[in-house]
């Protein structure tokens, strides 16, 4: 029953790819976190951009993240309750170990148990065929 | 850092000369339009001005009526200045900048600033981005950050900041109740406010449901039907009209280092607004007014979080101290300076804040339902964690 639910389950809402960020997302399908480097200074940047606010230079490469970070902040979804996910839903904002931070779905524990600090780990939520994210569950 | 030494050749030059709105609703049972055409007729109306003298309109880009439809339906004729502000509430006193600059440099002569929707009946304002389509433009992939993970919606992008908010500086949910208390305390006695006769307690509002954790119903504004209008114009020609002016000592827009549109949060510290910070500093250094010269102030209270870092980075107490200055009793009726005694956007209704600048001057000319004594400045502030900005009112 809750399988064939989730099947009918509409799409999550979809990303805008442009040419500056596509890489993520492509990234994200071969389950790798993907980090922007200026490939001049050599400064990590995320979201990405098309220039380094550092150097100015529109030179930029990738770098795989190791997928560990902790809880900077943490948002648990009460309402709207949009139908594409499951509520309550909790939404962290993670500080990786190699600097930037990203947002994204902390997910296998329940919303009581997550707290500014904890430690996650990356793992890959194939959503649909087009969309793969990456998330964060707790560290083992 | 920004260069302020050359900013006031705009100071205390104009005035906020004419106010008018709707009746505030949660069903208008009329166009948007028709909101925007009648604040903007009660505006005109209430500065002593016919629709004719009028050439010059400023909105929000997130406004859906055009300001030639509004001349038009208004028979305001020929327009020299019409411009837009983006960034949904942070607009507020941003277009009040725009009808300052129009006017001080005689671009034109008397503007129109509105801001007229229904957020409630119509397309809910609350509900966020779900269904923004992907066109790949850079406005919409800042949303391919957000979306995709199910943060969506104005509430869920300000309780990232509050739940950090509280973790740096020891916040407790009480602490964005009593906002939400002071609040709708004034709003019970605004006959013009959706909340009149309706006080709420620190409990009610433990008691409200979560929305997007930390943030409560009772940590969120409304969402409202109404429009709203004012009308600057050179303080010269402000004297000569029926009301007493109300004049703009300073007023500045501003957007701070690593600014997003309104998920700022890749910034070193994100337990404080610094755009606000950036306008704060331009405008007490352009009016030379400070807090301590303040009657009271409108604050943009889309969120409750978003009044203590407000109160913080315009100087009311230190960082972090919010929560006690709000305790001891410093923002409520009976204060040394009252916030939002309209009852604010929790309480009176939510325009965008324009209904806040109405506030400001109906203080300064001593018309406020909830009027102080001796009212010489008031703040007013705009859309908070987004590019944004204020304004000082003060008595002629």
């Amino acid at each position: 029953m809750s399988l064939a639910t989730s099947s009918h389950k509409p799409k999550r809402p979809r990303p805008a790819i442009t040419q500056d960020i596509e890489f993520f997302f492509t990234g994200a399908k071969e389950h790798k976190l993907l980090i922007q480097k200026c490939s001049k200074c050599s400064l990590l940047r995320h979201p990405p951009l098309p220039c380094c606010p550092e150097c100015n230079s529109f030179s930029w490469e990738t770098i795989e993240s190791k997928g560990l970070g902790t809880v900077y902040s943490f948002v648990v979804n009460h309402y709207p309750q949009v139908p594409a996910f499951d509520y309550p839903l909790v939404v962290g904002l993670i500080e990786l170990d190699e600097g930037t931070r990203i947002v994204s779905q902390i997910v296998d524990c329940e919303p009581g148990e997550v707290f500014v600090g904890m430690a996650l780990e990356v793992k890959f939520l194939e959503c649909d065929d087009e969309l793969t994210l990456p998330v964060f569950a707790p560290r083992k | 850092m920004t260069d302020l030494s050359t900013r006031n050749t705009i100071a205390r030059k104009t005035a906020i000369v004419g106010i008018g709105a709707t009746e505030f609703s949660k069903d208008s049972g009329r166009s948007e339009l028709q909101l925007a055409v009648e604040a903007t007729l009660a505006a005109i109306s209430d500065a002593g001005l016919k629709p004719g003298d009028i050439d010059g309109m400023v909105t929000y880009s997130a406004d859906t009526n055009p300001d030639i439809d509004i001349a038009r339906a208004a028979g305001i004729g020929e327009l020299t200045f019409f411009s837009r502000v983006h960034y949904g509430g942070g607009a507020c006193c941003g277009t009040i900048l725009q009808a300052v600059l129009a006017v001080a440099t005689g671009v034109a002569t008397n503007v129109v600033c509105y801001r007229a929707f229904n957020e409630r009946s119509g397309n809910r304002f609350g509900a966020g981005v779900q269904n923004r389509p992907p066109v790949p433009s850079a406005e919409n992939a800042q949303f391919a950050w957000y979306a995709p993970f199910g943060l969506l919606t104005p509430a869920q992008w300000v309780a990232m900041f509050t739940r950090r908010y509280m973790h740096q500086y020891g916040a407790s949910g009480d602490d964005l109740g009593r906002v939400a208390v002071a609040g709708r305390d004034f709003a019970s006695t605004n006959p013009k406010a959706w909340f009149y006769n309706k006080p709420i307690t620190l409990e009610d509002h433990q008691n409200s449901r979560y929305i997007a954790e930390p943030l409560r119903l009772l940590d969120c504004c409304q969402e409202s039907d109404g429009g709203q209008a004012v009308v600057v114009t050179t303080l010269d020609r402000a004297r000569d009209l029926p009301n007493r002016p109300a004049i703009i000592a300073g007023v500045a827009q501003g957007a701070g280092e690593k600014q997003d549109m309104m998920t700022s949060y890749y910034r070193d510290n994100i337990a404080h607004l610094p755009e606000m910070a950036l306008v704060a500093r331009q405008i007490w250094e352009m009016s030379e007014v400070g807090v301590k010269d303040l009657s009271c102030a409108i604050l943009y209270d889309a969120f409750t979080p978003f009044v203590l870092m407000q109160l913080e980075d315009f100087g009311f107490c230190p960082r972090g101290q919010a929560k006690d200055y709000v305790k001891d009793g410093n923002i409520g009726r009976g204060a040394k300076t009252p916030i939002n005694t309209h009852g604010g956007q929790l309480g009176e209704a939510y325009i965008h804040g324009m209904n806040g600048i109405a506030e400001g001057v109906r203080q300064i000319r001593g018309t406020s339902p909830n009027q102080l004594d001796k009212v010489e400045n008031v703040l007013v502030s705009s859309g908070t964690g987004v590019p944004t900005s204020a304004m000082v009112l003060t008595q002629d």
